[in-house]
């Protein structure tokens, strides 16, 4: 793309994307600066979505704040939860059993096919073609009913828990995820059909928004967003958690840098995600749900209930909650969007000292302006969708 | 006197069915698309949802009339009915059986009248998007501008083709003509393709329906439109899908003359196939990027409807 003509700054148009448009995936507000319908510049406002959550943190016990971090990114809600259960593990020094472990990557490894069919969904949609969006809920539908089977919940589940999970999973959980591994490839035949080689999708997709590697470093870019610049880096494989070194899986890579190119790598790694799905179901281990700590671990309901010291502790644990040593600690996962990392801070009290949460969303979107620059306002969208966002993440 | 009742018979009746058409048009387009993304579409309001459209058209009409405090009132209130009145108009000269009993008004220079008078719903775009006084509407309306400077021109040259075989513009002997000899696809099928891709590009049906472009410009020339004059510019859309798919079946494809079947069956068979087309368009493409739309109008249809009559003229001229 050439670069928009310098013209004087009267003959520029100012147009007002959002907060409410269907294309900003939510309340992201855009100011764009327009010759003709070339961009210029891009202002990007956030925080339509703030609530504050870190603060909020601030002034709960651990575990009450535990649901809060789903309301995120609502689109993959278990993988918060399981980056602030990692970091506090990792800061109280707890082992987690290794079925909990195993169950907690199943689950955020359909997490992440859901985010990605969303954003499959979605990134199709704003560039016209309606029938992948739909096609796409149908997948994730299924992904849905899996979590609903195991949590309870659809969209926000308070799964998990410091230690572990909060139940073991259901009878037959293993050959439903067996059967959606089954379906699943035959489906994503579909978008491919629909969209890899489709002349218009190519037309809209190559050479838009381009980030270099450098870039996207330079900006903190990550997640699928980096990868599709070339970049080989996954913090599943660099920095492994909850046993993702026990998995076979490739790191999908492109050096086109484009819209094209993170396209590609997120179909890649809704397969990927897939065989370490698969993995994970033929090994799962058998054993305890939570770690054996009585920090972490409540009583069982009916020895509570008839044992008075045993009551006693489970209200404590409850009231008190437990408190972590003084410290601090920083903790990342890979989260669909990108490197989800939390830092937290402790002073020995049941509440969090401080808790920084490096949202992806709001890193990956850093780069817009730039991306975005000499392209057309059709552009734009296919832009925001490539970057993969969703609000409730960048605004906290 | 009685030709001008039957005149005004005709009229109506024509009108009153190609709206009823295009209601059931937008319910059919709902069906199809539905079924094709594996939902079952409209199916609560009668049965199987074959009441939605006058439940819709009836919610259109009793909804507020909203006029944006900035508009330019007059503007805002002719342009629905600027790009209504032409989409009708246009039907005068479409036969709808072989015999032209049922023909409005058979001119001698049918196809260029349809041309013509379809092309002035442009206009009712144009002032949508400038009376509306907003930024998106005006960037939608000029890339309607921009669309039909592009396509109007392919669309125009993909049908001298025909005119060529058939030596008259008339819809009736264009028909005619077919009749005897084979269907004009066969032979200019170079013509057909332009025209088809032609045609969608000017109703701004997807892939090229960048001057509405819902996730880009929300609604494009038509966003600050509500209530009845919203449904006038849906009317308008729907009738030209209509009047296309009508030229598309008298030029190419023999008009109503067909087996068995009587032949304003065989016409609306046509009809609807092509219509059908649309939705099919609309449920598997994605959306072109306005400069890729001129660029495939300039480089590619244009050069190729002039080839195409060149290769008409010649075959013409010495066989």
């Amino acid at each position: 793309m050439c670069p928009a003509k310098v013209m004087p700054e009267k003959r520029r148009v100012k147009i007002h994307m959002g907060p409410q448009h269907p294309s900003t995936h939510g309340v992201l507000h855009l100011v764009l600066t327009l010759h003709g319908e070339r961009i210029s510049k891009v202002e990007c406002e956030v925080g339509f979505l703030h609530r504050g959550m870190e603060k909020i943190a601030e002034n709960l016990q651990y575990q009450q704040f535990l649901p809060y971090p789903e309301r995120l990114d609502y689109l993959s809600g278990l993988v918060h939860p399981m980056a602030l259960c990692l970091t506090v593990e990792k800061m109280m020094d707890i082992e987690v059993p290794k079925r909990a472990a195993y169950i907690r990557v199943i689950l955020a490894e359909l997490s992440r096919i859901a985010s990605h069919l969303l954003w499959l969904a979605t990134h199709a949609l704003d560039i016209g073609a309606m029938t992948v969006f739909m096609y796409a809920f149908r997948e994730r539908e299924a992904i849905l009913n899996i979590f609903e089977m195991v949590t309870g919940g659809r969209m926000t589940f308070n799964y998990f828990r410091f230690g572990g999970c909060k139940q073991d999973v259901p009878a037959g959980f293993v050959e439903r995820v067996n059967q959606f591994i089954y379906d699943f490839p035959s489906r994503m035949q579909d978008y491919e059909t629909l969209l890899t080689n489709n002349r218009i999708w190519l037309l809209r997709t190559r050479d838009i928004g381009h980030l270099s590697a450098e870039d996207a470093i330079n900006y903190g870019v990550t997640g699928s967003t980096l990868r599709g610049s070339g970049v080989d880096y996954d913090v599943r494989k660099e920095f492994p958690y909850s046993c993702y070194e026990e998995f076979d899986v490739e790191v999908p890579l492109s050096d086109r840098c484009d819209t094209y190119g993170r396209y590609l790598v997120r179909l890649e790694e809704m397969r990927q995600s897939l065989r370490i799905i698969k993995q994970a179901c033929q090994n799962l281990p058998e054993g305890d749900i939570i770690a054996d700590d009585p920090r972490v671990k409540l009583p069982k309901k009916e020895e509570a209930f008839n044992n008075m010291e045993t009551m006693i502790r489970y209200c404590c644990s409850v009231m008190e909650g437990f408190s972590p040593p003084a410290g601090e600690t920083y903790m990342s996962v890979e989260a669909p969007k990108g490197e989800l990392g939390y830092y937290l801070v402790s002073d020995g009290s049941p509440k969090p000292y401080r808790l920084k949460i490096r949202v992806p969303s709001l890193l990956n979107l850093a780069p817009l302006d730039l991306m975005s620059r000499g392209h057309l306002i059709a552009d734009i969208v296919a832009i925001i969708g490539t970057l993969d966002i969703v609000l409730g993440d960048v605004d906290k | 006197m009685p030709a001008l009742l039957l005149l005004a018979i005709k009229v109506i009746l024509t009108v009153t069915v190609v709206l009823l058409t295009v209601a059931y048009c937008v319910y059919a387009e709902r069906k199809v698309i539905g079924h094709m993304q594996q939902r079952p579409g409209p199916q609560f309001v009668g049965w199987r949802g074959l009441l939605q459209s006058p439940a819709d058209v009836l919610k259109l009409i009793i909804k507020e009339d909203i006029v944006p405090t900035k508009a330019d009132k007059f503007i805002h209130f002719i342009a629905p009915v600027l790009c209504l009145v032409p989409a009708v108009l246009a039907l005068a000269p479409i036969p709808f059986n072989k015999s032209g009993s049922l023909l409005i008004a058979d001119i001698n220079i049918g196809v260029l009248y349809i041309l013509a008078v379809s092309e002035l719903g442009i206009f009712g775009i144009i002032l949508a998007g400038w009376g509306s006084n907003s930024k998106y509407s005006l960037m939608g309306a000029m890339r309607s501008a921009a669309q039909m400077v592009s396509y109007e021109v392919a669309l125009g040259l993909s049908l001298v083709g025909v005119f060529m075989m058939s030596g008259s513009m008339s819809m009736v002997e264009i028909s005619k003509a077919q009749s005897g000899s084979v269907w004009y696809i066969l032979p200019q099928f170079l013509g057909f393709f332009v025209y088809c891709v032609a045609a969608v590009a000017e109703t701004n049906r997807t892939p090229f329906d960048l001057p509405e472009a819902e996730t880009e410009l929300v609604a494009g020339f038509h966003v600050e439109y509500s209530g009845m004059k919203f449904a006038f510019f849906f009317l308008a859309e729907y009738t030209n899908m209509i009047v296309v798919s009508s030229i598309a079946a008298t030029c190419f494809l023999g008009g109503a003359s067909g087996w068995l079947l009587p032949p304003l069956v065989w016409y609306l068979i046509k009809v609807y196939a092509f219509l059908f087309i649309f939705f099919w368009l609309r449920a598997t493409f994605p959306r072109y990027r306005y400069d890729q739309l001129m660029e495939i109008g300039w480089k590619f249809l244009i050069p190729l409807a002039l080839a195409n009559v060149v290769i008409t003229a010649l075959i013409k001229a010495y066989i």
